[in-house]
């Protein structure tokens, strides 16, 4: 019992905020995308580069905004890439998110290089140039734009008809071709947005693979929570439990060796997909253009 | 065929003019990649140590790809693989020459097996997405090679992250006639192993019935299912055996070279291994010839990474994934709007509409 009340305490309900923030974003990112009919392996790379580009806006201009706009910038210009190949030239969307971030892992030490002189990350932000708290309300506040648009407004259901039947979009007069070009930009937005909490936010500068596969938990999290904006909320914060248990634990002896702990979350989203809580049924478009 | 090169020559200046933003001149780069993988036999060696691995994950990734599933997880696979070599080789140190390498390279290729096993099943059974169970496998891996070979058999006479040396009898230097040619580099006898997988894999995709089935499930399904395949057991199967086949990565860097496992050995041999598929068309003879430019071009980059101000080794992921994104967009071009506008492609009385 004395572990289980060192665990949830206060700070440890912030410090899940804290690491549920990155992955709200990214997975309502990849709800944009996948709801569309578009398979999202990217996330990872669009995170990075969100990351990165935040990190050296903030350092550039000292403000934390300008570096989140920034960062969000740079995971639309990443999604826009990925949209050229996935949606004109109709590659497979597998291959080209895999791609998009194998692009964004050799980018990143690339421009490290030649803005900073380091090889993969930027120098340390000072405390002004850095969020205490702000994008965790984002987070929630997009969160909660998002649980309106899907539900209740035309855009929610043109976003899911573009995954579900995109013939009937097309006879009601819309463009899916369009429609998923704007989905897929937002979805880079958020998920840049996503990379810039972790450089911002969460830690004090970009380093290389700072993501460590939140944007495939992200995606598990999506698939988790049912392609739906609430439960993948939800599964966010379940996600994001395991991971502040997680980091907990490693400063209490529990005689786990702390790779074990690091593998958790890993093993966790593992059984989630698996649906030993429950299946989930994608869109019936997905993947198909 | 002809669209994967034309994706690979526009890759390749799309990439190389990308390093005139950093100052470099192209060319220059150009000669610098060239000359890192052929200039001397050491270079070659060195260049043709990678294609060795590189052709197991190509093969890998290859083989799941025929099968109709994405396995991106031939990183992991190839990590447990070499982690089960390494172990066996530090645990039991007295086994005997002949028996040694076979022994640590079966446990290896099982365990790699192992890791392709559990996104296989989970696939066909669960219907959990291959993609992102693989990715997390590799993360798992990770911690499982960094706990194994820090906490269990850490080598305590080095400052680096790495495990003890393997017993003397698993070396493969005694048979290696590889080696003798490429003095001083890793390259060793796997590189023949590494050959030989392919024309086995060849045969078996194209010449058996068990290849048949196994390629008839990856293209349809239903159709398949409806001719008496099982597809669900094919794809559980597939993974399994592209999971050994990164395996085999064990035999080329931990017996055939180092002796040792050392932690980040692998400059992401399993996701070049993808680029090294694609541009294959995941044909395993074609992995062959994908993978040694991929191997020219990992050495490459390591050269350009000394040789010049602004460029560093991580250089090559840039290239590969532009290779992957130009090829896999190459291949899926629609050309008919060319032939729509070359007027004497058109043969009197056919219209457009024909040709759709």
């Amino acid at each position: 019992m004395q572990i289980l009340s060192e665990i949830f305490s206060f700070y440890f309900l912030l410090s899940l905020l804290r690491g549920a923030t990155p992955l709200i974003f990214a997975s309502m990112a990849g709800l944009f995308s996948e709801r569309s009919g578009l398979v999202q392996i990217g996330l990872e790379g669009m995170m990075l580069m969100g990351a990165l580009f935040a990190a050296a806006g903030a350092l550039a201009t000292h403000s934390p905004w300008m570096g989140f706009i920034l960062g969000g910038g740079a995971g639309l210009i990443a999604a826009a890439i990925y949209g050229f190949f996935a949606i004109e030239l109709k590659s497979d969307q597998v291959v080209t998110g895999t791609a998009l971030n194998l692009l964004a892992i050799g980018f990143a030490p690339f421009v490290t290089k030649i803005l900073y002189d380091s090889t993969g990350s930027t120098p340390g932000l000072d405390l002004s140039s850095r969020f205490s708290f702000e994008p965790i309300l984002i987070a929630l506040l997009v969160s909660g734009v998002i649980y309106y648009l899907y539900h209740r407004s035309q855009l929610g259901i043109v976003l899911q008809f573009c995954g579900e039947e995109p013939a009937a979009v097309e006879t009601a007069g819309y463009s899916v071709r369009s429609w998923r070009w704007i989905f897929i930009l937002v979805c880079g937005f958020l998920a840049g947005l996503g990379g810039a909490s972790l450089s911002l936010f969460l830690a004090s500068s970009y380093s290389p693979m700072m993501t460590a596969g939140r944007g495939f938990i992200a995606l598990a999290a999506l698939i988790f929570g049912k392609w739906k904006p609430l439960p993948t909320l939800m599964a966010c914060l379940f996600f994001a439990t395991i991971e502040a248990i997680q980091i907990r634990l490693q400063g209490v002896d529990t005689g786990i060796p702390v790779p074990w702990m690091q593998a958790l979350p890993y093993v966790i989203t593992i059984v989630a997909l698996a649906g030993f809580f429950g299946r989930s049924q994608a869109p019936k478009a997905l993947g198909k253009i | 065929m002809i669209r994967s090169l034309i994706g690979l020559f526009v890759g390749l200046a799309i990439s190389l003019s990308i390093v005139a933003f950093a100052g470099e001149n192209p060319f220059s780069v150009f000669m610098i990649l060239i000359r890192s993988a052929f200039g001397s036999p050491y270079d070659l060696g060195l260049a043709l140590f990678y294609t060795t691995s590189l052709i197991f994950t190509g093969l890998s990734v290859s083989l799941a790809f025929q099968a109709g599933l994405f396995n991106i997880g031939a990183e992991g696979q190839l990590t447990v693989a070499a982690l089960a070599a390494a172990a066996t080789g530090v645990l039991l140190p007295e086994v005997p020459s002949p028996w040694a390498p076979l022994l640590a390279t079966t446990l290896g290729i099982s365990a790699g097996a192992l890791w392709g096993f559990i996104p296989g099943w989970l696939k066909s059974r669960r219907g959990s997405h291959e993609v992102i169970v693989t990715m997390m496998m590799n993360f798992i891996a990770a911690a499982l090679a960094s706990y194994v070979v820090l906490d269990l058999i850490k080598n305590p006479e080095s400052q680096n992250p790495e495990s003890k040396i393997l017993g003397p009898g698993y070396l493969l230097k005694d048979y290696d006639f590889v080696q003798k040619f490429f003095v001083d580099s890793p390259a060793n006898l796997s590189l023949i192993l590494a050959l030989a997988l392919s024309v086995l894999i060849y045969f078996f995709l194209y010449k058996t019935i068990w290849g048949y089935e196994l390629r008839a499930s990856g293209q349809n399904e239903v159709a398949s299912e409806m001719a008496g395949i099982s597809s669900k057991r094919w794809k559980t199967l597939a993974m399994t055996i592209a999971g050994a086949l990164a395996g085999f990565v064990c035999v080329n860097e931990i017996l055939g070279s180092s002796g040792r496992y050392k932690i980040g050995f692998s400059p992401e041999y399993g996701f070049v291994g993808i680029a090294v598929a694609l541009l294959a068309r995941s044909h395993p003879l074609g992995v062959i010839a994908s993978a040694f430019l991929f191997g020219a071009l990992q050495k490459g980059a390591s050269d350009l990474d000394i040789e010049t101000a602004t460029i560093t080794k991580d250089f090559a992921r840039i290239i590969q994934a532009i290779l992957i994104f130009s090829v896999a967009g190459a291949t899926l071009i629609d050309f008919s709007w060319i032939r729509q506008k070359c007027f004497f492609w058109k043969k009197k009385g056919v219209t457009d509409a024909n040709f759709e």
